[in-house]
């Protein structure tokens, strides 16, 4: 018999194994699965990994990797904040939304005024929108104690309808021909989020997501605020007792994450998708929470997880379009990945042991 | 900066030129928004790939992407598809429509086919089909079966496409049933089964003994059923399982005989960037059987219909018809124009409430 027995100390071995473990268990099981459907296994896990990385056409996927990557860790960050001191913000795909129709809302107003003024007057808007939407669950939660993981949550659904809403009315295209959708930003110049270098993929928002992880990084480890933020999340009672005001811990967790999931939504709408349309949101606000939590909730960890998050959506199309592979496959293939990474979690807080049989 | 373009263009160049030398076979990709068996939209775009593999067998081959979001995402997926020495690629969702144009920029020797859109290139043409032919008699077997003068009709959207089919349906209920009354639910989905059944419940719930739907999956036809007295049409495809009641009838996309005939255009060489809107006629719209839960006089009634549309002899939008407001649209014996049909985004006269902004 083998029996688990908590660990005196969480080992700092697994934490950091376990992430790469389950990677690893995901390209085995994910290869089964993959066999089972009638596809070579190893050419499927080469495709989904190798070729946008190093493929014939690796100079197209590399700067694909930093669009799809960019607003999954600048989301992830924020989100990682909270749920580090326990605060649970599940509702950045609303905040997302709401960034992005507060920052093309401010582009739209001034078209087609070029200036130099628009874009960052759009950046601002972009971080209020998020911030104000995360605003809402956070003021609930410390006014009347309500949970902010169903307030949050449930306010995705609300900003989808102003989404739909501000596409087929205030927001939509004058010149559209009455089809729902604005007027893509990338053709108005002042407020297009393009390529700092052409064909780089490096837009604004891979820059910001960069600065978000450093400065993450340094208010965790250098910060007091960082501090309280670990002392709660780790010692709820210890945090009271070390003087850490709750309330404002909330406001902070749930407003940071609320702003920079605002802001990869104006960076997403005014760059790569360039439009405020109904089906504007593709659900990196709810990947982000996987993202956090196989990076670890350490910013360096997000960045290398958003990274591989993208990966596998940017090789599972290459895959089914290459080797036929249904989609469900795919999004088995990347549940799996979460899937394992909880499982290989357990060995981070216990250990196995020979168990000895009990004597009755 | 310059030269960053120059690598990228001719990196771009470089891998079509190889992907081409690779095969001589023509290679055709579909971009999907929904999933392959979704049973309505996708599912029709999907059939169409699978009679143009049966057509022209080993001279083409045929990759698909299934679940595309519209946006960056499908921009990357026609890229690659580009890459990987796509000589004709369909793009079967109106939110691609840029993503299309930008990426066909890039390939100007690869042909792009953008379904129900707007914007055309050089080497893009647009393609949908006249749904609202359809509609007409969806309109006349509804108007004349409803027992509570009640007809539920599911939007997805409130776009031209969906205004268009519910004026069409209208027009032609009211004109055998006077006292005819539309209930329209907006579910802002393609393709969402529990939003779907809900606003099936909700307008049977509200007497509606007839609910059409705009939406692609049978959730609706499965909630008539449950219901009992209630009738459907299939949508996008021929939802033939729920025949022969609930489902009456349906619309049918039949995407095949276009695909096969651009995807000859581009083996010959002669294809040319056009604008395609094709009905009952030359078989983009098909009507599905009609079952015998509508008598039989009404099914004469509406094949009779179905026959003057195809041949051109009658047109679904032919004055008298007045506008919401009561203001005149169209005079006694005019008909639409397809400009104005393409942009349709008001009701006509009798249809009560308001297009949703």
């Amino acid at each position: 018999m083998i029996r688990l027995e908590k660990r005196p100390q969480p080992s700092r071995a697994f934490s950091l194994a376990t992430p790469l473990l389950a990677v690893l268990a995901t390209m085995v099981f994910g290869g089964l699965m993959f066999a089972v459907l009638g596809k070579d296994p190893v050419t499927s896990i080469i495709t989904i990994f190798w070729q946008p990385l190093f493929g014939e056409f690796a100079f197209y996927y590399r700067p694909q990797l930093l669009i799809k990557g960019a607003p999954l860790v600048l989301i992830a960050i924020g989100l990682s904040l909270g749920f580090k001191a326990g605060i649970w913000n599940i509702g950045a795909e609303g905040q997302y939304i709401m960034g992005a129709l507060f920052g093309a809302g401010v582009g739209l107003a001034f078209y087609p005024m070029e200036s130099f003024i628009v874009f960052p007057m759009m950046v601002l808007a972009g971080a209020f929108g998020g911030w104000l939407w995360a605003m809402i669950p956070a003021l609930l939660k410390v006014k009347f104690g309500t949970n902010e993981i169903l307030v949050s949550l449930m306010l995705v659904y609300v900003a989808e309808q102003f989404l739909a809403s501000m596409s087929l009315g205030l927001m939509k295209n004058p010149e559209g021909f009455g089809f729902p959708g604005s007027r893509n930003l990338q053709q108005y110049n002042s407020a297009f989020n393009a390529d700092l270098i052409e064909g780089s993929g490096m837009h604004w928002g891979v820059v910001a997501a960069l600065i978000a992880v450093i400065f993450a990084y340094v208010l965790l480890t250098k910060h007091r605020l960082g501090f309280a933020i670990r002392v709660t999340g780790e010692a709820p009672r210890a945090a009271r007792f070390s003087g850490v005001n709750p309330t404002r811990l909330v406001l902070f967790c749930l407003g940071a994450s609320g702003l920079l999931a605002g802001l990869a939504g104006l960076f997403e709408v005014a760059g790569p998708a360039g439009q405020v349309t109904i089906d504007f949101n593709v659900g990196y606000g709810f990947t982000a929470i996987i993202v956090a939590f196989l990076g670890r909730l350490h910013p360096i960890g997000i960045l290398l997880a958003g990274g591989l998050m993208a990966l596998t959506y940017i090789g599972g199309d290459i895959a089914q379009s290459q080797l036929g592979l249904p989609a469900a496959a795919i999004q088995v293939f990347q549940g799996m990945l979460l899937f394992f990474l909880l499982a290989f979690d357990l060995l981070t807080n216990y250990r196995l042991r020979p168990g000895r049989t009990e004597v009755a | 900066m310059k030269l960053t373009k120059l690598l990228t263009t001719a990196a771009l160049a470089a891998g079509l030129a190889t992907g081409a030398l690779a095969q001589d076979k023509t290679k055709v990709g579909f971009v999907f928004v929904g999933p392959v068996g979704d049973g309505g939209w996708t599912y029709e775009h999907n059939e169409g790939r699978l009679a143009l593999e049966e057509e022209f067998g080993d001279a083409v081959e045929t990759v698909f992407v299934e679940n595309v979001a519209e946006g960056p995402d499908s921009e990357r997926v026609m890229t690659q598809m580009a890459l990987d020495g796509a000589d004709l690629i369909f793009t079967t969702s109106f939110g691609y429509m840029d993503p299309t144009i930008n990426v066909a920029k890039k390939f100007p020797d690869v042909k792009f086919e953008h379904a129900t859109g707007y914007k055309r290139a050089d080497n893009v043409s647009t393609y949908s089909a006249r749904f609202y032919e359809g509609r007409a008699i969806q309109g006349h077997i509804a108007g004349s079966m409803t027992k509570s003068n009640i007809i539920g009709y599911i939007g997805s959207y409130p776009i031209p496409e969906v205004i268009r089919g519910i004026n069409s349906a209208y027009i032609h209920a009211k004109k055998v049933n006077p006292d005819v009354q539309f209930k329209i639910v907006w579910a802002y989905t393609w393709f969402d089964p529990a939003k779907e059944a809900d606003a099936a419940k909700v307008l049977i719930e509200q007497g509606a003994d007839v609910v059409l739907q705009h939406t692609d999956s049978t959730a609706p036809q499965a909630a008539a059923q449950e219901a009992g007295n209630v009738i459907t049409f299939g949508q996008a495809s021929d939802m033939a399982q729920y025949a022969p009641k609930p489902r009456v009838s349906s619309i049918i996309d039949n995407w095949a005989p276009y695909y096969i005939a651009r995807t000859k255009a581009v083996m010959d060489g002669t294809w040319e960037s056009t604008d395609t809107w094709d009905g009952i006629g030359p078989g983009m719209v098909g009507i599905g059987e009609i079952t015998d839960a509508v008598p039989a006089e009404v099914k004469e009634q509406a094949l009779a219909l179905k026959d003057s549309i195809a041949s051109g002899d009658y047109h679904p939008f032919t004055g008298p018809i007045n506008k919401q407001d009561g203001s005149a649209w169209l005079a006694e014996g005019d008909t639409a124009d397809d400009g104005t049909l393409a942009g349709m985004n008001f009701y006509v006269e009798g249809i009560e409430g308001d297009i949703p902004q």
